[in-house]
């Protein structure tokens, strides 16, 4: 069976992120960017599937400009076989990212397709339930333990109260939280090998989906920070402060 | 013109947040409907008639609905929209599985965690973790948006709004339910919690939660965790605090042996008063912490419990 990994390229998680002075965005000149951290922990249950042999072929794609190839290309170093890049200079929102990846699904007809559960820049946390409605499938949001047997797949999720386990008729869209797995580094000599693996680049203009933006970004600015406050000497001073100044004990 | 809240329930009972939500939805001047979905919810529904500025709250009791199945009440919800200009739940696991949904088949563009509403079509939201605020404008006609209950104060009460039950019934077969684990605690729930308590991987290990229970006890406090804490497996994903877990904002928040990680601080940092205890002088988290005590935990917290 085939699965197809949906993988972003963000800013790194370790970045501090700048504002623009003229507030209309966050500034990503000559900032580290990378594979979103739950993108990664997706490509590597799909590596992970096909090593256990349940999974014959793993295709990673992206939506994103030229430069996305990067992720790709970890994609292809981390175990992935093959790749699709959906290119474009455009910000696709997740509406538009879920009518792109469909149409990658139905030529692809992939039986599974894992996702991250959000991506660290925009925290939507949205495209791959849209993704899953448009196909009219299951999905398991915030997976924390996937098992496939046959054509069902039985996710454990993490969810507020705890952790809930569905049954999933396949093909059905996964996204993955944090503890599902570990994800591997790429070596070297896979690094050196995922250069001749294929990508298919297409652009997105050729493809008639419509990407025109639903939501305008107004302004970005930073939060308001906290001051710092003070340091106490002893655990008496702490609950003196407490109780006498904050008064919340 | 109207509002329609996808409002959650829990053990017969209605999520504390929906009032937070209410409050928030009050914002857009409308007329606002609750919608309830699940099995045996009088009560719930009750509760969510009696929310200060509901004018209706909608039923819709199927066993279908049980488990809340995204696959099953995005549909009910697709067909109810029609009437309303804007569809609103809380930012929970429940309300961000479930508004996607809606929104794609809707052909919508949906707003995630929102934390303040400007007007009609204009919403404040925290992007990258928490370290910008973004104001954003929705060119749909419906808006669909998770409020995160938080950054809003829960709304009153009022004598009980009519109660009606929705007929349409939308069952889908790709998805079941096999079963679910909530930890059951005697504690107060982590997001609505006045003060809350949290353990990093400073605390080295499960058994040593306790150290920070006997302070919780004294408190009246819920207990939360950082993602280290939980992925070394002290301590169960529920109680995880930051970006991509839960969000509080307690009167008080007392981080013990976290260093206050950017992704951890997305989840605490708007907490009225925050204590910091760590044995790092250098430790981030004292940029953030009104009270800072540098210190072994293993000495300071059994101090601190008898203390109290
Ligand atoms: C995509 C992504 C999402 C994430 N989401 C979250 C999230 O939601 N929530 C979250 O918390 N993290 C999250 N993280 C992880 C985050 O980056 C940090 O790794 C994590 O918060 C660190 O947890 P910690 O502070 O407990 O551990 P550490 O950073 O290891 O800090 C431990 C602290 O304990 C102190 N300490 C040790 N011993 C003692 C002692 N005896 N007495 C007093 N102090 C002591 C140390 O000085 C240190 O400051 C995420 C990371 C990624 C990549
Ligand atoms: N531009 C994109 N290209 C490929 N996958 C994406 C893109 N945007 C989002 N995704 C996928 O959707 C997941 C959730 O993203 P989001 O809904 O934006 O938080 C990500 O982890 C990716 O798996």
């Amino acid at each position: 069976m085939k699965v197809l990994v949906a993988v972003k390229r963000v800013i790194d998680y370790n970045v501090k992120v700048r504002v623009k002075p003229d507030n209309s965005d966050v500034d990503l000149t000559n900032v580290k960017m990378a594979m979103n951290p739950f993108c990664e922990i997706a490509v590597e249950e799909a590596v992970q599937l096909k090593e256990r042999g349940i999974v014959s072929e793993v295709v990673a794609v992206t939506v994103g400009p030229k430069a996305a190839q990067e992720q790709l290309r970890t994609a292809l170093a981390l175990g992935a076989d093959r790749a699709i890049h959906l290119e474009t200079d455009e910000v696709v929102e997740s509406l538009g990212v879920a009518k792109l990846l469909k149409k990658v699904v139905e030529d692809e007809q992939p039986s599974l397709v894992l996702m991250g559960k959000q991506s660290i820049d925009t925290d939507n946390n949205q495209t791959g339930q849209m993704l899953s409605a448009l196909m009219g499938w299951a999905q398991a949001t915030f997976a924390s333990k996937v098992a496939i047997e046959g054509d069902t797949a039985t996710v454990e999720r993490e969810i507020d109260g705890g952790l809930q386990t569905l049954s999933l008729n396949l093909p059905a869209v996964i996204t993955t939280d944090l503890r599902l797995n570990e994800p591997r580094y790429a070596k070297l000599p896979d690094i050196m090998k995922a250069k001749k693996k294929p990508v298919d680049t297409r652009s997105v203009a050729d493809l008639g989906v419509d990407i025109a933006p639903r939501v305008e970004l107004v302004r970005v600015e930073l939060p308001t920070e906290r001051q710092e406050g003070v340091r106490v000497g002893s655990v008496d001073e702490l609950v003196d402060k407490l109780k006498n100044e904050a008064k919340v004990i | 013109m109207a509002t329609l809240i996808f409002a959650e329930h829990q053990d017969g009972a209605l999520d504390p947040a929906t009032a937070r939500v209410v409050a928030g939805a009050k914002a857009l001047g409308e007329p606002i409907d609750v919608v309830l979905m699940g099995h045996q919810i009088d009560g719930a529904a009750r509760q969510a008639a009696e929310i200060d500025g509901v004018s209706r709250v909608l039923v819709a009791d199927n066993e279908a609905y049980q488990h809340v199945l995204a696959e099953n009440v995005s549909k009910v919800l697709v067909e109810l929209s029609g009437e309303y200009t804007h569809l609103l739940a809380s930012a929970s696991t429940t309300g961000k599985n479930v508004l996607p949904r809606v929104a794609a088949l809707k052909d919508v563009s949906p707003l995630t965690d929102v934390i303040a509403i400007e007007s009609s079509d204009t919403f404040r939201r925290p992007i990258y973790a928490g370290s910008a605020i973004a104001t954003v404008k929705s060119l749909d006609t419906l808006k669909i948006v998770s409020l995160r209950a938080t950054a809003f104060e829960p709304a009153g009460q009022q004598s009980a709004a009519s109660i009606e039950p929705v007929t349409v019934v939308e069952v889908s077969t790709t998805s079941r339910f096999v079963s679910e684990a909530r930890p059951e605690g005697e504690r107060p729930e982590l997001t609505s919690a006045g003060v809350v308590v949290s353990g990093g991987r400073g605390m080295g290990n499960g058994e040593n939660f306790k150290l920070l229970e006997a302070v919780a006890d004294k408190l009246g406090a819920a207990i939360g965790a950082s993602r280290a804490a939980v992925d070394a497996g002290y301590v169960p994903n529920d109680m995880q605090v930051g970006q991509t877990g839960k969000i509080v904002a307690p009167e008080l928040y007392i981080a013990v042996g976290i260093s206050g990680s950017i992704q951890h601080l997305a989840g605490m940092k708007d907490s009225r008063v925050i204590v910091a205890i760590n044995n790092d002088d250098e430790a981030p988290i004292f940029r953030v912490a009104d009270y800072g005590l540098v210190g072994d935990l293993f000495e300071v917290l059994p101090e601190l419990a008898q203390k109290l």
